[in-house]
């Protein structure tokens, strides 16, 4: 019956990863997304519902709930419903390789897989498609549009992230994500590798769309972008992909620059958490201080400086530890 | 390693089954239109004119196909990561040579203006 | 039959079905977004064969890369993505002599060949090995990948820049 074991264990990891990034990640960081961007303009922000408006994500999703269930007559009925499964289910499978902290029994990962990093990058690319899908599937010129350009940035993004993924698994000598954390048992990658890190961060905050790369949603030329005709509860999903992909790449960058769980006294998961959040409020920092890219700065700078950048990084990185180290 | 990828298999089939499942609940549980304004295409509550699915520019397959070459090439660069350091000084200039003809590329890219949003 | 056996037959499954719509499917973005579950698919069977590498790029370069691009070149297209496109013209009888043929020819021939078995055991392709024999034994091959990439993107730009 070791089977048997084997897949409850599955079902049940499952579902705690799901229900953690729906309701931590995503709930909360939606509340903390406006409690901070209030904090930032002197207001008070969502304060009604709840003690100091903790449960206002929560009433929000309720109401969300009981809205009307609308798909545009125009569009195409197939592929609009699919995309609202692809984008969330896209950004949830990033969390397989996260190794969350450590217990007596060994890290505390859904699955180390031996080619972890590779993995990430791979399950991250297939946002694009839902986004793509999302867009035209919708028959919406705005929606269309946004979802050509979040697929042009996304795809250009792309390239930095995964040579900052190849400098820290150079550094690790592995891809596997365990591997990398126990590789900074001595010195954090972010000490070695500040540039990478830097480099990972911005095309991080491309990735998912975020200002100051959110000419995809710009709210004041496309509406909402490519899910301008999503509403209700379908919205709702939309946004679980965004935040739970914002917070996939925000613990993948934990992972492989901050040293992951490791931190003194504390226990593991706890200091993840902290670097997580720590990283979250940058991004939520960074959304609140900037205004928009246009689209050719946007793809100029990942084109002509991080990909330029990151490259010379990469062979700065490998002379270093493959040539002088010996 | 194939037990990886049976849990791996679960947790795609369970959470698609978990994002799907609230879309279940609203085609259950939510009131239904019978206005039909409300199914008309939002494009600024301007009646829509003709087709969102046209013809789109060049540069969009241009941007995409720099960037598939450039993703190939990164993926001949993770097998490398791995081993670099256990190989030494050679796989550094393997990887060199490599890498300086992608840049040439990148550069050739450049140049003719494969890389603008005109 | 194995659990393996089950697998394989499921992967194979959704593979072909995928790919039927793929080429039937009068909507051709509906056949570029039917490619994703073909990959995926196809990435099912690299994985039941052990090696997960290739199995990532798979996913990464072809269900991520790929359709991407495809669906590019389909929205540059002159006339529109939505209309429903014929996916058959005059030729159809011909078509599907042809391919029957083929895939007869094919079949015999995996019917015929004597498959040697192995001596049990996958060799390891994990990343590891992978990257020893790019910068081992097959180094020219891997130069060599540089160079058609760099070729393969100068002739993109030579085509799609002609006119200016």
């Amino acid at each position: 019956m070791d089977w048997l074991w084997d897949v409850l264990r599955a079902l049940v990891g499952t579902i705690i990863i799901f229900s953690a990034v729906a309701f931590i990640a995503v709930m909360f960081g939606v509340l903390l997304e406006r409690k901070i961007s209030a904090w930032m303009q002197s207001r008070l922000g969502p304060k009604h519902v709840g003690p100091q408006g903790l449960l206002q994500t929560v009433a929000d999703t309720i109401k969300l709930l009981q809205k009307e269930n609308i798909v545009p007559n125009r569009a195409d009925r197939l592929i609009f419903a699919s995309a609202v499964v692809v984008v969330p289910l896209a950004a949830l499978l990033d969390y397989v390789v996260i190794p969350f902290g450590v217990t007596r029994s060994g890290p505390l990962i859904f699955r180390d897989l031996n080619i972890g990093v590779l993995y990430f990058a791979a399950t991250s690319s297939l946002v694009v498609i839902g986004i793509l899908m999302a867009g035209w599937g919708s028959n919406n010129k705005y929606a269309l549009l946004g979802g050509l350009r979040s697929a042009a940035q996304m795809v250009t993004y792309e390239i930095p992230i995964g040579l900052a993924l190849v400098t820290v698994a150079l550094m690790a000598g592995s891809l596997s994500t365990v591997t990398i954390v126990n590789g900074q048992a001595r010195l954090w990658y972010i000490v070695a590798q500040p540039v990478a890190f830097l480099i990972f961060l911005i095309a991080a905050i491309a990735e998912v769309n975020r200002v100051p790369f959110d000419l995809v949603e710009a709210e004041s030329e496309l509406v909402a972008g490519y899910f301008s005709e999503y509403s209700g509860m379908r919205f709702a999903l939309f946004q679980l992909g965004e935040y739970g992909e914002m917070f996939a790449m925000a613990a993948m960058a934990v992972t492989l620059f901050l040293g992951g769980w490791r931190g003194p006294v504390l226990p593991p998961v706890l200091w993840f958490v902290i670097k997580l959040y720590a990283l979250i409020f940058v991004f939520m920092w960074v959304r609140w201080t900037y205004p928009r890219f246009r689209i050719d700065q946007m793809l100029n700078f990942s084109w002509k400086i991080l990909i330029p950048v990151s490259v010379l990084n990469l062979v700065v990185t490998a002379f270093f530890v493959v040539v002088a180290h010996r | 390693m194939l037990l990886d990828w049976g849990y791996v298999a679960i947790f795609a089939l369970v959470g698609a089954g978990m994002v799907t499942l609230p879309l279940l609940i609203i085609w259950l549980i939510s009131p239904r239109s019978d206005y039909p304004q409300k199914f008309e295409t939002y494009e600024s509550g301007v009646p829509t004119i003709g087709q969102a699915w046209s013809q789109f520019h060049v540069r969009y397959y241009l941007f995409s196909l720099v960037f598939v070459v450039f993703d190939v090439e990164i993926i001949y660069l993770y097998p490398w990561a791995v081993v670099a350091r256990s190989l030494g000084t050679l796989a550094f200039w393997e990887m060199l040579v490599f890498l300086v003809i992608l840049v040439l590329g990148l550069a050739y890219a450049w140049r003719r203006g494969a890389l603008e949003w005109t | 039959m194995t659990g393996e056996a089950i697998v394989f037959y499921l992967l194979a499954a959704v593979t072909l079905g995928a790919g039927v719509v793929v080429v039937t499917s009068g909507n051709i973005v509906h056949s570029a977004a039917a490619l994703v579950p073909a990959f995926l698919g196809v990435t099912g069977l690299y994985i039941l064969l052990n090696a997960e590498f290739v199995a990532g790029i798979q996913v990464l370069i072809y269900a991520g890369a790929i359709t991407v691009l495809i669906l590019f070149a389909i929205m540059l297209t002159e006339g529109g993505t939505g209309l429903g496109g014929r996916q058959r013209n005059e030729q159809a009888a011909v078509g599907a002599a042809v391919a029957a043929a083929m895939a007869a020819l094919l079949i015999v021939v995996a019917v015929r060949t004597g498959w040697p078995a192995g001596s049990g055991t996958l060799p390891p392709y994990t990343p590891g090995a992978i990257g020893q024999s790019f910068l081992g034994q097959n180094i020219l091959v891997f130069e060599g990948t540089s160079i058609v990439l760099l070729v393969s993107l100068m002739g993109a730009i030579m085509i799609a820049r002609r006119e200016d």
